[in-house]
């Protein structure tokens, strides 16, 4: 099982959802921060980390004695990290997605990979919660290669909950494709809302199956409640905007070791998740 | 000799665009016949990424060695550096009163890009 926890806006809580969930489900699971820019799940956690790994990316690497200037691999990169200018070869390692398509396309075999550093990949646990997350080398434009090395430590033979990073762009996709659940988590606000609906138009496109938790519930307007209805999403939590739980992360202290009654409400959370997902496939 | 303007339109009084990756035009003036050839710039208009490595690869190729413009990246830069074209930015007013500057002598060349780049 693979959840992935996204908002489109954020700060709307995916994090405190995701550390909560996991904690709750207490054995057999694993999260794992995908918000590379800036992670913090481990703020809540406090893992041990016990392994740690570089991770690289390939970008190309020229060499120009066997270079004839034929242009083909600038002409084949559809980021434009190769440009050739009278006798010079050009790149632009932050542009590559290094799909290699130059080094296929080079009929003198002068296009060759470089590594570049994408940031380090880091594992441990937090008392029977497995916990990986990606920490981007400061500088690193492109998170979706990172993304994707967390991810290769998904274990189908356990819960795997995935903290996405807010938006809707390439980074999100990364964290949220070949999921069996997309749970959104948002808040009843109209900036909340708008940023909901990009969201879950992304989801449509990857054709998940999604439901909401609305953050802070209490507040804002009733307007998440009717696009919900109106799109046919489930609402699988609702959490008030209580001033335990507010000060409980300001101390980097989770929902359900402050206030032990939302434990069984997480565990009811995933179980809800465990069911549609059951659902979804027969 | 060749001079490359970036520019809204394909005449000498059009105004100069102050974009130069993503320009609408840019023109490949010959100072001494004013005669101009135009390179239609719409596909980097709307280009994904790496406008100004494009338009920049373009110049060279056309084989201007100035070019006039408004704001200049740093890959545009690198890039025009590499084919050879000189680069003078903060450019403004129409094609030929920037064609007629750099003929007095009164525009003056920069070695760094005058923007960030963007992602």
């Amino acid at each position: 099982m693979i959840i992935s926890i996204a908002s489109g806006k954020g700060g709307t809580g995916k994090t405190t959802v995701a550390t909560n969930m996991a904690v709750s489900l207490g054995s057999d699971v694993q999260l794992l921060d995908c918000d590379v820019e800036e992670p913090n799940a481990h703020l809540f956690m406090n893992p041990e980390i016990d392994k740690m790994e570089t991770a690289y990316t390939l970008i190309p690497e020229i060499d120009e004695d066997k270079c004839t200037f034929c242009k083909k691999c600038a002409e084949i990169c559809r980021f434009k990290a190769i440009a050739v200018v009278s006798k010079t070869v050009l790149t632009f390692p932050e542009l590559c997605h290094s799909c290699g398509g130059c080094v296929v396309v080079c009929p003198e075999n002068a296009v060759t990979e470089a590594k570049r550093e994408l940031g380090v990949v880091e594992q441990g646990s937090s008392g029977k919660v497995k916990f990986v997350h990606g920490r981007l080398r400061v500088g690193e434009a492109m998170s979706p290669p990172l993304i994707k090395k967390v991810r290769s430590h998904i274990r189908p033979d356990i819960i795997n909950i995935i903290d996405a990073p807010p938006g809707t762009s390439c980074p999100v996709i990364a964290a949220m494709k070949d999921t069996d659940f997309v749970l959104m988590v948002t808040e009843p606000t109209p900036f909340g809302l708008h940023d909901l609906t990009l969201g879950v138009e992304a989801v449509k496109l990857l054709n998940i199956p999604c439901g909401l938790v609305i953050n802070r519930s209490d507040i804002g307007n009733k307007d998440v409640w009717d696009y919900a209805e109106k799109e046919n999403l489930p609402i699988l939590l609702e959490i008030p905007f209580d001033r335990r739980i507010a000060e409980a992360y300001s101390r980097g202290k989770m929902i359900v070791d402050e206030m032990p009654e939302w434990k069984d409400k997480f565990i009811e959370l995933y179980n809800h998740i465990k069911n549609l997902v059951k659902r979804e496939k027969n | 000799m060749k001079i490359a303007i970036t520019s809204k339109g394909t005449d000498l009084d059009s105004e100069v665009d102050p974009r130069f990756g993503r320009a609408a035009y840019i023109l490949i003036v010959d100072t001494f016949s004013l005669g101009i050839e135009v390179m239609d710039n719409s596909e980097n208009v709307n280009a994904f990424k790496g406008a100004g490595i494009q338009a920049a690869a373009m110049v060279g190729e056309n084989g201007a060695e100035v070019l006039l413009t408004g704001f200049c990246g740093p890959n545009a830069f690198k890039t025009l550096n590499a084919a050879g074209v000189k680069v003078a930015n903060d450019v403004t007013g129409t094609v030929r009163e920037a064609v007629n500057a750099f003929n007095e002598g009164k525009i003056s060349f920069t070695d760094t890009a005058n923007v960030e780049g963007h992602w």
